[in-house]
């Protein structure tokens, strides 16, 4: 079995599943429960300023998106930071920490955009014996409207600021949690990197309505009548969160910063997608609240087979993917492929047929006694029909060797090109 | 002491009298809002599903059920009644196990089907217990159509010809309404009187006047209807049933299972009917199972299906013969009636073995006997009553692909019918479509 000891910027923990700062971490109950179960880390619910504490909506907080058999895929919150007193949780912290030595214990911060209130709070913060901080710059809902969560996170400068003061008030790594809701996650990463953070962790949740109440005219969830945009989370998020993982990997300037990667990771599999992205490890909310702690264990245990399979060490693993993420205009164009469909497999639903003839290329036949077949010189090979399948594997994409034929140009394929030569790029750099 | 399964003979109460409600409650009750969304979100939505290719009333299933997910039962019943108005009945009795879920893509890619009967019933039971009727009558035409049969091949024709605009007069021979929904399948199927809920509920379009105790050759006859109307319809079912062709036939206790059935429907306390203890029906259809099935439900201790050929060759489809024997019904393939013995009344019947070669039977020459209070003769009904002067083919009167007959005027479908199976689902495309036609001729001036 792989040892799934993780280091991220020098916080160690058995494996490199922490729980998100959300509901799962607000309070010793839930983390010592989440710990027995096996999680490496948690990031314990944001903390705010002393005195009295935030207060929470008292109707619904959650909306959410559901898949067949309402398989949950996305979920929304207007939850705020935590609703307890500090004090109470720096006690909580405490006791945990010493309980749980080998686990990852950090304490996710929001507190005004002023030195004094992110200078005070932090010393007296690490006196719980916590690994490490992260700042809560995402939230966008309820603490934005405040000036803090997404408000800061929007604002590189404010970011790169922020960031400075905690890394001037403490030894112990700062992580800095970015928003999604900019336009370039590469502005607010590469602020933080200038403000001196150890890592960062993304994404926070996106700006969301999740459903309509139709009766009431209202957006869910609906708090007397009245809704409000929600951070947006679950299985739904994750290209967007993986999207943004690569684009800080990739990124010369903050190639070697470490990322904790957040959003959508609900087993094994999703973690080593993060990781093999750029992620150093990963946060998972939603999965624990939809199925419960004890998720924890397929992911342990599905990360390991996987890596005993590939014969890899997990930091191997990390950044794996990282060099094969390029852009559009580096693809090779002469990569010819054709949908080649599995007579054995196929169970004649037509859908791929009705993808195909409605939407896409008509490149795909229905005999009479429905018998699917593509039509390789109509194919492109958009693989809608192979997304659409409802059987696993039925259809795949049959790669053409250079020399072969394409029956829908009437060339054969060729050597790799891409569109920096092509002949229609009117910016094309001569091949010369 | 009361009757028990035990006591010899033929007698009425041989359960607890509670327990009969549970004997012959909903053989599949309707799926609750839950079952429905988890069942609706199996359906894959096919390109010109092979569902709706099987269903001889061509019902668009992959968008009900889409609109069952949706949260629309409604709709999705509008959208079943637009091809067949008797979907609600459909979705109780058709052998779907042998239509529209037997070529379910799910059935093929896991030998388990979207539960298309259920969904259907769901969403028909949802927009019928609102009392919502979703059609109205178009400007009255003027014309006149009779159909004779008020089952359901009359009924579906009759219910689009009113939507038409035609003035309808329904006939038939039973004091109620329904047919073979109402006299001829087991009461599990359509318990609640459902049948009868369900004429009410079609009524509703209005135009169709009923008169009930009236048939061809007793009290009508097609050239007064020729006479009287613009159109006619008949749908005046199998009234006729087969003969065993076995000596002692005539004995007492020798009935017919459809005459057993409908006596059973029609019975207001079933712990008054009577049955024997040791029971033998002989036939292989839905019938046979039906007869043979409620009286195991009636308390008969041993009850026996004879069919005189092997299994594949039954009608009655796989579902029902397991359904049959799990209700403790003992099923003989591959033997036929030889004799019925019995001293005033049946007390035994004879069986020969049977053997199938190139098609034809023979008998092996070995023989057994069956106790039997009651045999139940369940080897098809026969056209009776037809008009005379009518094109007869295959013993059933000759029908094109609209249900015109070989009279001027006169159209024909359900079981009465050439083509097709006997089945209620196609009774109503024949329905349905003859009305099209009647309708179109009516139109032309």
């Amino acid at each position: 079995m792989a040892d799934l000891t993780s280091t991220f910027c020098g916080i160690t923990s058995p494996n490199p599943f922490w729980l998100a700062s959300a509901p799962p971490t607000d309070k010793e109950y839930n983390v010592r429960r989440a710990f027995e179960a096996g999680w490496g880390g948690v990031v314990w619910k944001t903390l705010g300023e002393e005195g009295p504490p935030v207060v929470n909506v008292n109707g619904p907080r959650y909306g959410a998106i559901h898949g067949a058999d309402r398989r949950l895929l996305g979920l929304n919150n207007i939850e705020l930071i935590t609703d307890r007193p500090l004090e109470v949780n720096l006690e909580e912290m405490t006791r945990v920490k010493k309980d749980y030595p080998d686990r990852a214990l950090i304490a996710s911060v929001m507190v005004p955009c002023d030195a004094d209130s992110w200078k005070n709070i932090i010393p007296r913060i690490a006196e719980t014996g916590c690994d490490g901080f992260e700042l809560n710059f995402g939230c966008p809902h309820g603490m934005a409207e405040r000036g803090m969560g997404s408000a800061v996170g929007q604002v590189p400068e404010y970011i790169e600021m922020v960031t400075r003061w905690c890394k001037e008030s403490t030894d112990l790594p700062v992580i800095v949690k970015l928003t999604p809701n900019i336009t370039n996650i590469l502005y607010p990463a590469e602020a933080a990197l200038r403000g001196g953070a150890d890592a960062v962790s993304l994404i926070n949740t996106i700006n969301s309505i999740t459903s309509v109440n139709l009766d009431a005219f209202s957006p869910e969830p609906m708090i007397d009548g009245k809704g409000t945009h929600g951070g947006y989370c679950g299985p739904a998020v994750k290209p967007i969160a993986m999207n943004m993982v690569a684009e800080i990997a990739r990124n010369p300037a903050t190639a070697k910063l470490p990322i904790s990667g957040i959003g959508g990771v609900t087993t094994w599999r999703d973690a080593a997608e993060f990781m093999a992205l750029g992620a150093g490890n990963v946060q998972v909310c939603t999965a624990a609240m939809t199925y419960g702690f004890k998720i924890v264990q397929e992911m342990i245990s599905g990360l390991s087979q996987y890596l005993d399979e590939k014969e890899m060490a997990l930091s191997d693993l990390v950044g794996k993917a990282t060099p094969n993420v390029t852009d559009w205009q580096y693809l090779n164009l002469n990569h010819v492929t054709k949908a080649v469909i599995n007579q054995d497999d196929c169970i004649n639903c037509g859908r791929c047929y009705a993808a195909c003839e409605d939407t896409s290329h008509q490149a795909i036949e229905m005999s009479l006694d429905r018998t699917f077949t593509v039509k390789d010189d109509e194919c492109v090979a958009c693989n809608l029909c192979v997304n659409v399948c409802p059987v696993e594997g039925c259809i795949t994409m049959k790669t053409l060797e250079k020399g072969d034929m394409d029956e829908r140009t009437g060339k054969p394929v060729g050597d790799y090109a891409n569109w920096t030569t092509h002949p229609n790029n009117v910016a094309a750099v001569s091949a010369e | 002491m009361t009757n028990s399964p035990l006591t010899p003979g033929i007698t009425a109460g041989r359960l607890p009298e509670e327990s009969y409600a549970a004997q012959f409650s909903d053989l599949h009750p309707v799926l609750d809002d839950h079952e429905a969304l988890v069942a609706a979100d199996r359906c894959y939505f096919c390109h010109d599903a092979p569902c709706m290719t099987a269903c001889s009333t061509s019902i668009d299933v992959p968008l009900f059920i889409r609109q069952i997910m949706t949260g629309t039962p409604e709709a999705a019943a509008k959208t079943i009644f637009d091809q067949n108005i008797l979907g609600g009945m459909c979705a109780r009795v058709c052998p779907t196990e042998t239509l529209c879920e037997e070529v379910c893509v799910r059935e093929i890619a896991e030998g388990k089907p979207v539960e298309i009967g259920r969904l259907q019933r769901y969403a028909t039971d949802t927009l019928m217990a609102k009392g919502i009727h979703p059609y109205t009558r178009a400007e009255a035409t003027g014309k006149t159509v009779a159909v004779v049969g008020a089952g359901p091949a009359g009924l579906a024709a009759a219910h689009r010809l009113a939507m038409k605009g035609h003035d309808v007069v329904m006939f038939d021979a039973r004091p109620k309404s329904g047919g073979l929904n109402e006299y001829g399948i087991a009461s599990y199927k359509a318990p609640d009187g459902y049948a009868q809920k369900e004429v009410d509920w079609l009524m509703q379009i209005g135009g169709i006047t009923v008169e009930t105790g009236k048939k061809l050759g007793d009290g009508l006859t097609l050239e007064g209807l020729k006479a009287d109307y613009d159109a006619v319809f008949l749908a005046i079912g199998l009234a006729g049933v087969n003969a065993l062709r076995a000596e002692g036939e005539e004995t007492d206790g020798v009935l017919d299972a459809v005459d057993f059935i409908s006596e059973l429907r029609q019975a207001e306390d079933l712990s008054k009917l009577p049955v024997g203890r040791n029971v033998v029906v002989i036939g292989g259809g839905m019938t046979a199972v039906d007869a043979a099935v409620q009286a195991k439900l009636l308390g008969a201790q041993n009850v026996s299906m004879v069919y005189r050929r092997g299994r594949a060759s039954m009608s009655a489809s796989e579902y029902e013969q397991e359904l049959a024997a799990s209700k403790g019904v003992q099923i003989f393939y591959n033997a036929a009636p030889v004799a019925v013995y019995g001293e005033g009344a049946v007390e035994e019947v004879e069986f020969e073995y049977t053997s199938e070669a190139g098609g034809s039977l023979k008998g092996t020459g070995e023989t057994f006997r069956l106790p039997a209070d009651q045999l139940f003769k369940a080897i098809g009904q026969t056209l009776d009553g037809a008009p005379e002067g009518i094109e007869i083919t295959g013993g059933k009167i000759a029908v094109d692909a609209v249900g015109r007959t070989s009279i001027a005027g006169v159209w024909a479908g359900g079981d009465c019918a050439s083509g097709g199976e006997d089945l209620t689902v196609t009774a109503v495309s024949e329905g349905r479509d003859a009305a099209e036609d009647i309708h179109a001729k009516l139109m032309e001036g």
